[in-house]
């Protein structure tokens, strides 16, 4: 199986990168439609969990212990067969 | 009286050896600490945690660094009361073994910085800053990509109420200056107890005329009293 973990800044912490390519963003000529951009760092775990409950019950320990600093990232998880 | 100094070294630490001929220079006596040891000497009296990259800041600063074999007994023996400093990528793995509160994020400017910076010393009721007064100005050099401390306001609010907030980064005539978007313009700080102190300046690259400053001198002379 396969675990996707997407950790970005929480809300609230400013995103330095995510402003910068905004910036980058807007002068390639994108600032009517651009409303937000955030920069985050994916990580794709390929699991021996035999269904989706067990894989993400381990992706989450995963991403709680190392992946992401939850002092100021929040993550997200997903998981496809 | 001999003072035994505990470097730690990660694969990726580069300023243990300033590190150590900063400390040995001034009296004490030091011991490199390669991570994959799983025992301080029973005499150490302070843990450095030497700055650097340790396991080349992949995933996050300091994040890898943490769950090496020593980190374990650095965490049991700062528990126990012993003294502890972090320099630099120290003070990021600190705080990703949660011995240090807040988080060390990506410089505001995205620049990796590495220049003089003054610091004015905010609270000297420590062991660590003790033979400072409070304003002093230091000239100490930084060098890092990730040295900009958050925490949330009410972390922040502790911090202050409890005296945690060690140097700030200002001008020459000690005006807030900041060069990295630190919340509050931090560069050092402790923890509640205050044996374990942190800051991203390099206080060993500050101690001969030849190297800009020696402002650093007196610092790491007060950690050996």
């Amino acid at each position: 199986m396969i675990a996707i973990v997407n950790i970005y800044l929480k809300s609230g912490v400013l995103d330095s990168q995510g402003k910068a390519v905004h910036h980058a963003l807007d002068s390639l000529g994108f600032s009517d439609i651009l409303e937000d951009v955030r920069v985050g760092r994916q990580v794709i775990l390929k699991l021996k969990s035999q269904n989706d409950d067990e894989a993400r019950v381990e992706a989450e320990h995963m991403a709680k212990k190392l992946l992401a600093n939850t002092v100021i990232e929040d993550y997200k998880i997903e998981i496809l067969q | 009286m001999s003072f035994n100094v505990s470097i730690l070294q990660f694969p990726g630490t580069n300023c243990d050896a300033d590190t150590e001929y900063a400390f040995k220079k001034y009296g004490a006596n030091t011991k490199i600490l390669w991570h994959k040891e799983t025992k301080l000497s029973a005499n150490t009296d302070l843990i450095v945690v030497a700055g650097g990259f340790s396991y080349g800041d992949y995933l996050r600063s300091g994040a890898i660094a943490r769950f090496s074999p020593i980190m374990s007994e650095v965490i049991k023996f700062a528990n126990s009361g012993g003294n502890i400093l972090g320099i630099c990528n120290g003070f990021q793995i600190l705080t990703e073994s949660h011995l240090l509160p807040g988080a060390l994020k990506r410089n505001n400017n995205l620049h990796f910085i590495s220049k003089y910076h003054y610091l004015s010393v905010t609270n000297n009721t420590n062991k660590f800053l003790k033979e400072f007064n409070n304003g002093d100005i230091l000239n100490i050099p930084i060098a890092h990509h990730d040295g900009n401390f958050y925490i949330d306001d009410d972390g922040l609010k502790e911090l202050k109420d409890n005296e945690q907030i060690l140097l700030q980064y200002v001008d020459k005539s000690g005006n807030i200056s900041n060069p990295n978007g630190s919340v509050d313009s931090i560069a050092g700080i402790t923890n509640r107890a205050k044996n374990i102190f942190a800051l991203m300046p390099h206080p060993e690259r500050a101690i001969e005329s030849s190297l800009g400053s020696e402002d650093g001198i007196k610092m790491i002379e007060a950690f050996l009293k």
